[in-house]
């Protein structure tokens, strides 16, 4: 049975780091798969327009498939011409929630990510997903300076 | 979207244009509501009919009734299912791999914010003003049985939409009247169908729109003092122009987010209120129990409290309407019927809350006069509604009585004005213009047309009082709960079999809580 690894990726250059760290982890580990996975910020209690309802399951498929595109696409490719096996998932969510569940519901060992370069407001006041993903995982979090 | 709150709220403020541009333009508004009143005049004195020998309109009647038949039928769904749909809200039975789809708060939010507005803050004051504290009490059964009514059309709202291949979908009366009508076989869905969207579009012009932005006008000028009303029309109309056309999302999406916290700021403003007069509430609740039935002095006694409560209640949450059907229905789930037991709660919120909120603080500011000697309530000269301190009347009653406890929060209370007035707008229109593309055809030319009408009719709404205009919009609004009624009579056998359904299933546990 191969070990799962989580690579949580925020479409940032920072992102590239925490692939290169779960890279070289594989190899060490040998059987592994690498899972990255890309989560659009969303909250089912955000409010909008009943315009933006109607289109929503739209929009919600161009995201992904954008999403998957620019970043999870790329990233997987990356790693399968290092000879790694690797998937991408793209999810809809918190982003430290989503992480979590997408790493307890594959059985992974771990998550990595890079530590965020969000340096808004809301960061300050709320903090990073990354520092929110430390507190609440209910597996090992590794972060990429 | 009340005759009474225009006319309490053209006798509070006066004409909205400026002297000289209401002296040019009087003559064409003269005309244009002559032409208006002769051709809508009948249409609208058959809406709002009295039943002969009293002064109760039978359209509230016929919504009271048709919430009442609701409420039977379904086994008082609004009780029994009322913890369900609280589950389903918080997103307890939602799929997280639906995640990034309309959540069931989101369609229950947006529905609200084309509902709350104008007719908790100034309709309430209306229904105290002339039919007492006793009004509440019929309000809020009126609210209570409303859900029925709301989780009635919303059910048939999600169940019968249309669902294109791009991934957008339409919905609302006109779907479940041509869909649901072909289904059981029976003839005649069609023509209700397009009769509902032609009330649809015009109530949406009208109290969707113009009645809006007139009052937002109204409310605007009660601080910045008056000045012509197609100035604030314009603006009005540019902002709503570059939201439903122009596609910046960006002002909608702001108006979306600070409606629901002005909202919440109601609310708590109102709890102080009460919270700081701890001590009359229960006074309070005795004079809306004791004028529920006795009437306390009002004009018409008891039934004329009761008449204020019901048409407030059914003008205010728009139960049996259909409009609640046509923002519902764009949620995400397997289970119509989900949508339903959400949908229950926006009279609740609507009605049975925020107007109860808004009728304690009138009532325990105590700007309505009681005559001391009989403990009843003491009629204006005119003998039309109960005296006030300051003879305010509709939003200035409102307003006075939150000033009574918290001093600025009539500022507050004019920018929630607008600000619910514009979102009640960019909800109507949304609304409109699904009536107008049932009719006309998706496109992107036609949706513009009718998105430039609307906008006009911003400036025209903001500009003029055009009387028998908003009129016949009001009677076009309640003409559409009497061709919805009609048709939910013939498919409600359709929501209690998908009722029995889900019961059953959600008894055996074959309808499951997500773990999140």
């Amino acid at each position: 049975m191969s070990t799962k690894l989580v690579i949580g990726l925020d479409g940032d250059s920072s992102g590239e780091r925490a692939l290169a760290f779960a890279k070289d982890l594989s190899k060490l580990i040998g059987a592994c798969e690498l899972l990255v996975v890309y989560v659009i910020e969303w909250s089912p209690f955000s409010f909008q327009t009943a315009e933006e309802n109607a289109e929503r399951h739209k929009r919600r498929e161009e995201e992904i498939t954008t999403a998957m595109a620019r970043v999870v696409e790329p990233a997987v490719a990356a790693l399968t011409a290092a000879r790694l096996s690797a998937r991408g998932i793209v999810r809809h969510g918190d982003v430290a929630d989503t992480l979590n569940a997408v790493a307890k519901k594959e059985g992974a060992a771990q998550i990595i990510v890079a530590r965020s370069t969000d340096n808004s407001l809301k960061k300050r006041i709320f903090g990073s997903a990354t520092a929110q993903l430390v507190m609440e995982a209910d597996v090992p979090v590794t972060v990429i300076g | 979207m009340n005759r009474l709150i225009q006319a309490a709220t053209i006798t509070a403020f006066g004409t909205s244009a400026a002297p000289a541009i209401a002296q040019e333009a009087a003559s064409l508004d003269a005309r244009v509501n002559e032409a208006f009143a002769t051709a809508t005049g009948p249409f609208v004195s058959f809406i709002f009919a009295p039943f002969p020998g009293t002064e109760f309109p039978w359209i509230v009647m016929w919504l009271v009734i048709a919430a009442t038949v609701f409420t039977l039928y379904f086994g008082l769904v609004q009780l029994r299912f009322f913890g369900h749909a609280i589950a389903l809200v918080k997103g307890d039975y939602s799929d997280p791999n639906d995640a990034g789809e309309v959540s069931h708060f989101q369609a229950l939010a947006t529905a609200l914010s084309g509902t709350v507005g104008l007719g908790n803050i100034a309709g309430v004051a209306v229904a105290v003003g002339i039919g007492g504290p006793g009004a509440t009490f019929w309000m809020i059964l009126a609210g209570l049985l409303g859900m029925a009514s709301k989780f009635t059309e919303c059910t048939l709202g999600v169940k019968y939409r249309n669902e294109y291949p791009d991934g957008t979908v339409s919905g609302g009366p006109m779907y479940y009247m041509s869909k649901g009508f072909d289904e059981l076989g029976l003839p005649g869905g069609r023509i209700l169908a397009v009769l509902f969207s032609i009330f649809c579009i015009l109530g949406a012009l009208g109290g969707g729109n113009m009645f809006q932005a007139n009052q937002a006008h109204a409310q605007i000028t009660q601080i910045t003092g008056d000045y012509p009303g197609w100035i604030t029309g314009l603006i009005f109309a540019a902002i709503v122009f570059a939201v439903i056309v122009g596609g910046i999302k960006s002002i909608a999406r702001v108006t979306e987010k600070v409606v629901p916290f002005m909202g919440i700021m109601y609310v708590l403003a109102a709890l102080i209120i009460l919270l700081v007069n701890f001590d009359m509430i229960g006074w309070a609740f005795g004079q809306i129990f004791a004028g529920a039935f006795t009437g306390l002095g009002v004009a018409g006694g008891f039934v004329g409290a009761l008449i204020q409560g019901f048409k407030r209640a059914a003008f205010s949450n728009e139960a049996g309407v259909g409009s609640a059907a046509i923002a519902h229905s764009a949620v995400r789930t397997k289970e119509p019927i989900t949508e339903g037991f959400v949908s229950l709660l926006e009279p609740l919120i609507d009605t049975v809350v925020i107007c109860t909120m808004t009728a304690l603080v009138i009532i325990i500011s105590q700007q309505l006069i009681i005559d001391e000697a009989t403990g009843n309530y003491m009629l204006n000269e005119a003998g039309t509604a109960i005296a006030t301190v300051d003879g305010n009347s509709g939003v200035a009653l409102t307003s006075a009585a939150f000033a009574s406890g918290i001093s600025w929060f009539p500022f507050i209370l004019a920018l929630a004005v607008v600000l619910f007035a514009f979102s009640t707008m960019i909800s109507w229109s949304y609304y409109g213009l699904k009536a107008w593309t049932y009719l006309f055809g998706e496109g992107k030319t036609s949706e513009l047309i009718f998105k430039v009408i609307f906008c006009i009719f911003i400036v025209i709404g903001a500009a003029a009082s055009l009387g028998p205009v908003i009129d016949f919009s009001d009677a076009a609004i309640f003409a559409m709960a009497v061709v919805n009624i009609l048709a939910l009579y013939f498919l409600m056998k359709i929501v209690r079999k998908e009722l029995q359904s889900y019961s059953a299933r959600l008894k055996s546990g074959e309808i499951k809580k997500f773990s999140h």
